[in-house]
């Protein structure tokens, strides 16, 4: 890089422009703040922007809304705020000791500085250990979905689906949509982990859910060509004598998401691992805030949950970053008590057992650590 | 393959753009990413690993895994899947790291 580049300041950097980020950018710049809001995608929205399925759940407000329109709804009301600067392209590399942030955008490094910082930089997929896993063709769930959804590029005629979670059996159907020949999807475990509504959507569309299956290895010298699966038994080991080739042009991995922290890590938050929350997570108070001040988290970067989870998440680490500097947020403790009951009942039941679990270790945790 | 006819998304294709992919002309259009670009038209392999040269293509195709890197302009490692396609866009297949003596 050539020279010094000078260090821009504002109030409130937030970090992904997902779902968590946006609700913090607009509720920190409503306050007044000056934000900067950054993603290194060409678009804000994160997640969102893939998912062509109306959103489940009925408690929330988006409940029947499909993503990509929700993230269009947010991304509007930011932009008549003039306090707050989205910066696309532009990815945030590092954090460094005396609060300074490295922003790669058009390739040119720049700096900024923000009395705080919301990290709300989403998640990442899962690998999965296989002969031949390198190989093109062998593609995570989310970028087959950015490829059709966002590109509307086909990535295979043919394709395997691992794991039969939500993110599975959704991905799936969307293949189905957009023409592919979803050829099978396997799952490790004894049963289907996600909702049985979206099993049953793919099932009608002819797509086989074969559970106490795994993938053995890829097949092809420069891409993909093929896939040979075979059963696991009870220690998840491969049962001889069971494999089945399956002729496919690209393998879809949809086995899990864990927290995005790279940046968490450096400014030297402490981690905790609680596999509930998706692995590595940051120690956070109820307030979204880190035991480093000033540093917030929100949405899948804080713990893997969903998209109204994040955006209420968001909506709380920015309304309480401005609050600690000083800026008025109307109605505060009103506003911070609604946002803080609308997640308890988000998680209430048997789908945020898992979640409640997790939150619970993270609270004990924290009080150990603190 | 680009997608035509979709049941719920449709896709704004409105300015064409032209790029060059180890020398051959590729059209595409504006707001694609190279990744995305090139996959519609079956170049599925995009990197290679730096000791075996086992082919690599996109994994993860928001900027993390590091396995689409290629030179584009000149300049080495550029993450295509989260890059977009500009006019005269020279892009080539990256072999080993891009130290500077790769560049040239
Ligand atoms: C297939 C699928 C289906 C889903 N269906 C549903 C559903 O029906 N209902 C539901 O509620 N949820 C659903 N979800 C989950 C939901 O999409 C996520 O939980 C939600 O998007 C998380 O929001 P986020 O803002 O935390 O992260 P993300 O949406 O992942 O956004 C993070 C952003 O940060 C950016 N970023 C990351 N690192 C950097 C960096 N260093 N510099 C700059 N920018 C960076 C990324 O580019 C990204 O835009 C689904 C997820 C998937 C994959
Ligand atoms: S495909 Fe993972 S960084 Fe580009």
């Amino acid at each position: 890089m050539e020279g010094e580049t000078q260090v821009i300041s504002c109030d409130v950097i937030v970090i992904g422009a997902g779902p968590a980020g946006l609700m913090a950018a607009l509720r920190a710049g409503e306050a007044g703040a000056g934000v900067l809001l950054i993603d290194r995608e060409p678009f804000t929205g994160g997640q969102l922007v893939k998912q062509t399925h109306r959103f489940f759940g009925s408690k929330h407000q988006y409940a029947g809304t499909r993503g990509f329109d929700i993230a269009v709804r947010i991304t509007e009301k930011i932009e008549c705020l003039k306090n707050v600067k989205i910066l696309l392209e532009a990815t945030a590399l590092g954090y460094y000791e005396d609060g300074v942030l490295t922003v790669l955008h058009e390739g040119r490094m720049l700096k900024f500085k923000g009395k705080a910082i919301v990290v709300a930089t989403g998640a990442h997929e899962r690998f999965l250990p296989f002969e031949n896993n390198d190989l093109p063709g062998v593609y995570g769930a989310g970028a087959v979905q950015t490829l059709m959804n966002v590109y509307g590029v086909l990535p295979a005629k043919r394709i395997l689906m691992v794991g039969a979670g939500n993110i599975g059996l959704i991905v799936s159907y969307q293949l189905v949509q957009a023409g592919v020949e979803v050829a099978a999807i396997i799952e490790a475990a004894p049963r289907i982990g996600g909702y049985l509504v979206h099993a049953s959507k793919v099932r009608r569309l002819g797509v086989p859910i074969m559970t106490g299956y795994t993938i053995k290895r890829a097949l092809g010298k420069e891409c993909v060509r093929g896939a040979i699966i075979c059963k696991i038994d009870e220690n998840w080991n491969p049962v001889e004598g069971t494999e089945i080739k399956i002729e496919v042009d690209a393998v879809c991995l949809a086995v899990g998401l864990s927290s995005l922290c790279e940046l968490l890590w450096q400014a030297e938050v402490p981690m905790v691992y609680i596999p509930e929350l998706g692995g590595h997570v940051p120690l956070r108070n109820e307030d979204m805030e880190t035991p480093v001040e000033r540093i917030y988290v929100a949405g899948d970067a804080a713990g893997i949950e969903e998209a109204t989870s994040a955006m209420l998440e968001g909506e709380l680490a920015g309304i309480n970053a401005v609050s600690k500097l000083g800026y008025s947020v109307e109605d505060y403790a009103n506003k911070r008590g609604k946002i803080l009951s609308d997640l308890k009942n988000l998680r209430s039941g048997p789908v945020g057992e898992k979640i409640r679990a997790g939150l619970a270790r993270l609270r004990t945790l924290r009080n150990g650590n603190l | 393959m680009r997608i035509r006819r979709h049941p719920i998304l449709s896709f704004k294709r409105e300015k064409e753009v032209n790029f060059t992919f180890n020398g051959k002309p590729i059209k595409a259009f504006e707001g694609e990413t190279i990744a995305a670009a090139l996959h519609a038209e079956g170049i599925k392999v995009l990197s290679e690993s730096k000791r075996n040269h086992r082919p690599r293509g996109f994994f993860c195709a928001i900027g993390n895994c590091a396995s689409c890197l290629m030179k584009v302009d000149g300049i080495p490692n550029v993450k295509t899947c989260i890059t977009r396609v500009r006019d005269g866009m020279v892009v080539i297949s990256q072999h080993g790291r891009g130290d500077p003596g790769d560049i040239l």
